[in-house]
């Protein structure tokens, strides 16, 4: 499974947040796809953790090294301020347990990069209002499989991290790759936070 | 996966070292032998070696057979091979007996090359830190100084973990299957229990059974019924056997009348024809002492530091005795220390046996880690 890397413009800006030659652990790595590119591009020492045995697998063929673990169950194996960063790459949306997640990266990373589907983002309030769920690109799955639990839109976002007195230090919203500044949360259909504890 | 293909006809090998080798206990060995198994070429630069070590059971005799006649090759015949996951087309695979084995090498069954007597009882107490010693003067006689990897599961990755702190320098990767940084105390009782049931059979003779020529076979059958239990878990036992009973009905006795009875009897039969009582006895005790944390397991991480292999970890989900919360302490601390570690947490109904089962995941897993560790020679 290889992707076109070229074509992640949320991989190019992760890499272009993180800095070269740091610690960084990917939380819910998939295939280790961005960890891969931000070995190749940023030499990072990174680490990712995946719960699903045929995601594990891809990462191990990829040549990154990937812990069996499930998110949900905290991060008690890693200790306080242990990497640089830590990412959470659209997997926010499928947890339970958000704000326990999130202090947990805050507790391990000296920064946290998360990334989610605007449920703002236009063409998903459009569907709503013709009466269905959404689907789209980041969100290609019908209301009753969905892994999508706690979906948000970016102002809910904005707010959460206000109240859990986390300083947002960059974001930048995405569609089809390309960065949008007009009106964000009605545009945007990808959004990419990079956070600190205030 | 081709899983088919043998290394075939193999013929163990014995190393005679006539260095001493002083152990943890305090004594000496002056010499000792050990019997090992090769399989697969050793490479010009010879750094495609890998050392399997064995758990409380096993041997050197990991794959293939003496000869053909032989019912059952090596006792990890599934993994190594060639075109198996433990390619011995692309390794040069070691297996060796542990000194205080069964199987040949210098133990309580072999002469004392001093006094030309078995030893029997007088053979000293080994630990794991004792076996890499010796291990490492194996590996050194067949011109290697540093192994590709250094596998093994339960007993066995307590060596590969004792491997990558004892000799940081002369290992790449450690290779750890359902195994602990250390014994739970529960684990240490299962190992009394054992060692009691041998200690007290009459036919024991306080260990100098050999001259009497009459084994202990009721200790060792009991030893390795509880073994046995343990190893596996509840849900296997109850798929496999149930409450099946034997017979069309029962007879109200107390013959075996339940399958895992006759199961359970038939293992221990065959075992306590083949395996030496005293060796099991020794086996468990390393297996008691092994604790490069010193019983603090926090201690673990700072134990870590001098560690310059590559990890793989690898726990089952329902094995009780090595469970998959201790080989998560085991990554914790290789984590604290950024050492380049992988682990995986595999679905098995089995029990701690599950990782001698051919189970195509757990197999891909050690397949693809392999093609990793050849890559980089």
């Amino acid at each position: 499974m290889k992707i076109n890397q070229s074509k992640r413009a949320d991989f190019q800006i992760i890499s272009e947040w993180i800095g070269q030659n740091t610690k960084v652990l990917d939380l819910g790595c998939g295939d280790g796809a961005l960890l891969n590119f931000l070995k190749t591009n940023n030499n990072i020492q990174g680490f990712g953790i995946e719960k699903d045995e045929k995601n594990w697998l891809l990462s191990l063929k990829n040549n990154i090294d990937v812990i069996q673990m499930d998110l949900e169950a905290g991060l008690s194996g890693f200790e306080n301020n242990s990497f640089d960063i830590v990412i959470l790459s659209k997997t926010l949306q499928a947890m339970h347990n958000i704000e326990e997640i999130m202090q947990e990266m805050l507790r391990v990373g000296n920064e946290v990069i998360i990334t989610f589907p605007n449920f703002g983002y236009w063409k998903d309030r459009l569907q709503i209002m013709l009466g269905h769920m959404p689907i789209s690109d980041e969100l290609p799955y019908q209301w009753y499989n969905t892994p999508n639990i706690h979906l948000c839109t970016l102002s809910d976002f904005d707010q959460f991290c206000h109240k859990h007195k986390m300083k947002v230090l960059d974001r930048l919203v995405l569609t089809n790759n390309k960065p949008i500044s007009v009106l964000p949360n009605l545009f945007g259909a990808l959004a990419l936070y990079r956070l600190i504890k205030k | 996966m081709s899983k088919s293909n043998s290394v075939g006809i193999v013929k163990p090998k014995t190393f005679i070292n006539s260095e001493p080798l002083k152990l943890d206990c305090g004594k000496t060995l002056e010499s000792y032998e050990l019997v090992y198994e090769t399989y697969g070429a050793l490479n010009r630069k010879k750094n495609n070696a890998i050392l399997v070590c064995h758990a409380l059971s096993g041997n050197h005799h990991l794959a293939g057979k003496y000869s053909t006649k032989d019912k059952y090759p090596g006792w990890w015949d599934n993994l190594i091979g060639p075109g198996k996951p433990l390619d011995t087309n692309k390794f040069f695979v070691i297996g060796v007996n542990n000194l205080g084995g069964s199987h040949g090498s210098s133990g309580p069954k072999t002469l004392n090359p001093k006094t030309k007597k078995i030893w029997g009882s007088k053979f000293p107490v080994v630990t794991v830190p004792d076996w890499v010693n010796s291990q490492k003067a194996l590996i050194n006689s067949l011109g290697i100084t540093k192994l590709a990897g250094v596998l093994g599961g339960s007993l066995g990755g307590m060596q590969a973990i004792q491997w990558s702190i004892q000799y940081p320098e002369c290992i790449k990767h450690a290779i750890v299957i359902a195994a602990a940084a250390n014994l739970t105390a529960q684990n240490i009782a299962f190992n009394e229990v054992a060692r009691q049931s041998i200690l007290t059979d009459p036919d024991f003779n306080k260990g100098d059974y050999y001259i009497k020529n009459q084994i202990p076979k009721r200790g060792l059958r009991l030893a390795r019924m509880l073994g046995h239990i343990t190893y596996l878990s509840d849900d296997v036992m109850g798929t496999k056997f149930g409450r099946k009973i034997k017979n069309k009905s029962v007879k109200y006795k107390f013959d075996t009348e339940f399958e895992i009875e006759s199961y359970l009897n038939y293992q221990a039969d065959k075992f306590a024809n083949e395996f030496d009582a005293n060796t099991y006895i020794r086996m468990t005790k390393a297996l008691d002492y092994f604790d490069p944390a010193q019983s603090n397991i926090k201690n673990l991480s700072n134990i870590f530091k001098k560690i310059r292999a590559e990890f793989l970890v690898i726990s089952f989900t329902s094995d009780w005795r090595f469970s998959p919360d201790r080989s998560k302490e085991i990554v914790k601390a290789l984590l604290d220390n950024k050492i380049k570690t992988s682990y995986a947490e595999i679905h098995a109904s089995s029990g701690h046996d599950a990782f001698l089962m051919n189970d195509a995941h757990y197999h891909s897993i050690l397949e693809n880690y392999f093609k990793k560790i050849y890559k980089s020679l």
